[in-house]
């Protein structure tokens, strides 16, 4: 890279270390991968050791510290796609390209693997190339990829089609049915703070003159806790709660308070910040905006998983209109003092990212490693400053609290789940897309809606949510009774549960940040178990040690990604408990080695395949 | 008048700021350990240390001690725990303690022993880490890497030199050197660092001193590891 670009890559970024990930994008964009070359400028220009850069670039999967093929092709691998085919397709795109799963072509040109989901399970199978994606993907489309690449068509020139992601909201309510003008909230909260003049807790706050930034009266905040909000991004905490906590958590000299939207959408399964971002921007900005008023910040940042970087131009051009707006920036709308502005980081394929404390890691520049709780990030977040981290969708239900009132939004939905829930629907039903309910819907009504038939089960709020059996189908969508992120992936009577588990238990052990003991080695324990078990190698024995990891799991690992690893086999064992028994294959304990499969080269060479060569008679029909 | 805590019945004096194994320490309690140190800031990764507060799991090494708290260790139930957690640590790398340097000197092994650990119970993995035989006067075996990243916060910490670092995620962490060839002749580092002495297990070794020791007469053949605490203070 000539050094002028990265002079000018470093000046965007402040030349400042915690930008390191930002830069390193930057760079590879340019340069396909960070030739050692780059990581020896960074250490001298950051101060940084080469060490600590290669430690966090190679933390990520869409970084790339060897070189990698001209086309960089990823099949996204959830058990959606893998039902829409997604495997035979890897398969065929692999032998028209000569090349081996997860291997470089030996002419450098092309390399095709897996990625975990992308986010485009209701118009999958997906894959990425690039980092772009392409969805929709048939055999057709495969050969044609496979042509593209061989003639070294350059990816501008591929068919834009291949590209197009829909919205497909098939239901909307209070969020996606509203005309939201730009600017809207924000006036109509002011217009409410000037007639309803300062409240006691405000007086508090200017007092001892806390908030910085916006400095906004505490209006805002008594709307949203009067609304009942809860955060979207699974946890379900309540958001006045935590805003409260970040506007009287103290400042030291020279910092402020930061606002951070959680677009990682990493949750296999989910797709709806997506949309959100898509074709709701302005309303998930302005949520920022007013969070920023309430707990008096000046800076905020959108947390983009790197998946969906093709949406990094046009957030970009709707903060810059924000920005000519004055809905950003310095006084916004009028207000003197008030002033915020967002930056958009971009993630690079990493799931546990979308961890709050892991997430505030990755903005400074490091390692996406969960932190040490407490401290939280309402005291001590973005470099030791008070932090709010909330999901996309909390931060447009704000915006829309502002417009409307909180009295008007906790009236709708249930007693403890205000508001609507968007869900992100895919699997085995007529029509995939986003649907948006009042909390409160149940399982049964969203089935119908979506045309959903012969369901079996329903994994609600992904691989570390809830496997949904039939006669659970009455049960509701809230935070009282099936809590959810928003993934609502729909399996037939015809989908083999087992599976499903065994998927959603290789994207944790591919996601584990290997951080803690328990789930850095358990989840691939599990993973290895779950294929012993695929393998037809499994013993009742096997389901006491998935029990032990799961105890050892829950109990032991650091954040929320060990503690739900074991969720989805837990569940399918007690409700699709014939589609384990169907793979054991003695009742007592069987060894992980297979003498079977040990002979199996013996058979080869000495060209047998009779019984006798085989040890033990069912295993003839096994594989 | 000092404030208490209950640990396993006994009560338990503790100082504002320190945790739950800081005040155990202190007041003679063992509770098994691998990635705390006591001269560096708290990791929280190998969960060895974790006990029950009031009934929640949690680990004792970043866990803050409060008046009044109620907290369980050496129970039946914990031991379990822990002891699954290092046979966990024994599959993930390749230790094979009777060829190995460190043996009797290695708190990893000196914990098996401490928990009663009879068998690695799981089949192992078996992971290609190849030794870093570069340095003139040190030798670094990663295969009994348990990712402490004692010698990582030594370097930079201490020795204020960053020789070490974690690279790549989940099961396929590592550590890597800082250089641009990866190797340890390459670096910095010097023999009176301190990341060259906290390593709790096998991993970075003096040349050509080896078993100067003889077996038998190390560190946990005298006495088991909980047996240990004024050296758990202060190494
Ligand atoms: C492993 C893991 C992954 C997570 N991924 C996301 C995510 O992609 N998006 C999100 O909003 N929250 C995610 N969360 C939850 C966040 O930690 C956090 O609770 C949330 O962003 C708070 O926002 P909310 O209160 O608006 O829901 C994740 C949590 C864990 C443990
Ligand atoms: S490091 Fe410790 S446990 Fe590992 S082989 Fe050496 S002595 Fe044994
Ligand atoms: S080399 Fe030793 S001190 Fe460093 S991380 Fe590995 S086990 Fe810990
Ligand atoms: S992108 Fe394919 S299922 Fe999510
Ligand atoms: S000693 Fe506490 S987690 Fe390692």
């Amino acid at each position: 890279m000539s050094s002028g670009s990265l002079e000018s890559i470093l000046c965007k970024y402040d030349g400042s270390p915690h930008n390191l990930l930002q830069i390193l994008r930057e760079v590879q964009e340019e340069e396909g991968w960070i030739t050692p070359a780059t990581v020896a400028a960074l250490e001298t220009a950051l101060a940084v050791p080469r060490a600590k850069i290669e430690g966090a670039a190679s933390f990520y999967s869409f970084l790339h510290l060897q070189p990698v093929g001209r086309y960089r092709i990823l099949f996204s691998d959830n058990i959606i796609d893998r039902m829409g085919g997604s495997q035979a397709l890897m398969e065929r795109l692999c032998n028209l390209l000569w090349v081996e799963p997860g291997k470089l072509s030996e002419d450098g040109l092309v390399s095709v693997t897996t990625t975990s989901c992308t986010g485009m399970c209701d118009q999958g199978p997906a894959l990425l190339v690039n980092g772009r994606a392409i969805t929709r993907v048939d055999e057709a489309r495969i050969d044609a990829i496979a042509e593209r690449v061989r003639a070294q068509v350059p990816l501008a020139e591929w068919p834009g089609e291949w590209f197009q992601v829909e919205d497909n909201v098939h239901r909307r309510d209070i969020l996606l049915g509203s005309d939201f003008e730009p600017g809207s909230g924000l006036r109509a909260l002011h217009a409410r703070v000037e007639t309803d003049g300062i409240q006691a807790s405000n007086t508090r706050s200017w007092r001892e003159g806390l908030p910085r930034g916006l400095v906004g009266p505490a209006t805002m905040l008594d709307e949203i806790k009067h609304a009942n909000l809860r955060g979207r991004g699974g946890a379900g905490f309540t958001t006045g709660l935590k805003w409260e906590a970040c506007r009287n958590a103290p400042l030291a000299d020279g910092q402020d308070r930061i606002v951070v939207c959680n677009a990682d959408e990493g949750e296999p399964g989910t797709f709806k910040d997506r949309v959100l971002l898509t074709s709701h921007a302005d309303m998930v900005f302005e949520g920022m905006t007013l969070a920023a008023y309430a707990v008096g910040a000046r800076r905020g940042f959108l947390y983009l998983r790197g998946e969906y970087r093709y949406l990094l131009e046009h957030l970009e051009g709707v903060l810059a209109r924000r920005r000519r707006d004055n809905l950003l920036g310095h006084s916004i709308i009028g207000i003197p003092g008030a002033d915020f502005d967002i930056k958009i980081h971009v993630g690079f394929g990493a799931y546990v990212c979308g961890e709050e404390s892991a997430l505030i890691e990755s903005l400074e520049g490091k390692r996406g490693t969960p932190r040490n709780r407490p401290p939280f990030p309402v005291t001590h977040g973005y470099l030791d400053q008070p932090t709010i981290v909330n999901n996309v969708e909390t931060f447009a239900a704000a915006a829309l609290i502002a417009l409307n009132g909180g009295e008007w939004y906790k009236n709708i939905g249930t007693s403890h789940s205000a508001g609507s829930k968007i869900l992100s629907v895919s699997g085995d039903c007529e029509r995939p897309g986003l649907y948006e309910f009042p909390f409160g819907v149940s399982v049964a009504e969203v089935l119908e809606a979506c045309g959903a038939k012969d369901t079996q089960a329903v994994q609600v709020s992904g691989p570390s949510g809830f496997t949904i059996a039939a006669h659970e189908f009455d049960r509701k969508i809230c935070f009282e009774d099936i809590p959810t992120a928003g993934a609502f992936m729909v399996f037939d009577k015809t989908r083999d549960m087992f599976q499903v588990a065994r998927n959603f238990v290789h994207f944790f052990a591919h996601e584990s940040c290997g951080f803690c003991t328990p789930c850095r080695v358990g989840t691939s324990l599990l993973r290895n178990l779950m294929d012993k078990l695929h393998n037809g190698q499994g013993s009742p024995y096997d389901f006491e040690e998935i029990e032990k990891l799961n105890h050892i799991l829950q109990a032991m690992s650091h954040c929320g990604l060990g503690h739900s690893a074991c969720n989805p086999v837990l569940d399918t064992i007690e409700k699709f408990r014939p589609a384990y028994d169907s793979r054991l294959l003695h009742q007592q304990f069987t060894p992980a080695f297979d003498l079977d499969q040990a002979l199996s080269q013996a058979r080869q060479m000495t060209g047998r395949d009779d019984e006798l060569a085989h040890f033990g008679a069912e295993h003839g029909d096994k594989q | 008048m000092t404030q208490t805590f209950i640990l396993d019945g006994r009560e338990i004096p503790f100082e504002p700021g320190q945790t739950i194994i800081q005040a155990a320490l202190a007041a003679g309690v063992f509770i098994p350990h691998l990635c705390y140190h006591p001269e560096f800031k708290p990791h929280g990764s190998c969960k060895l240390c974790t006990v029950k507060v009031n009934g929640r799991h949690t680990a004792s090494c970043t866990y803050k001690a409060a008046p009044g708290l109620e907290v369980q260790s050496n129970t039946e139930e914990l031991n379990g725990e822990r002891r699954t957690l290092v046979q966990m640590l024994f599959v993930e790398g390749n230790h094979f303690c009777p060829s190995c340097e460190k043996s009797g000197d290695c708190q990893l092994q000196a914990t098996a022993y401490e928990l009663g650990m009879m068998s690695p119970h799981f089949d192992h993995f078996f992971p290609d880490r190849p030794v870093d035989a570069s340095h003139p006067e040190l030798l670094l075996d990663f295969n009994r890497c348990i990712l402490c990243s004692l010698c990582v916060r030594a370097s930079r910490d201490v020795d204020g030199k960053s020789v070490f670092a974690l690279a790549e995620r989940g099961i396929d962490s590592h550590l890597i050197v800082n250089a641009a060839s990866g190797r340890l002749a390459d670096t910095n580092v010097a023999l009176e660092d301190k990341a060259v002495q906290v390593c709790p297990v096998g991993v970075i070794l003096r040349k050509r001193k080896g078993f100067a020791v003889p077996i038998g007469q190390r560190t946990y053949d005298e006495a088991p590891i909980s047996g240990h605490l004024p050296l758990a203070e202060e190494c």
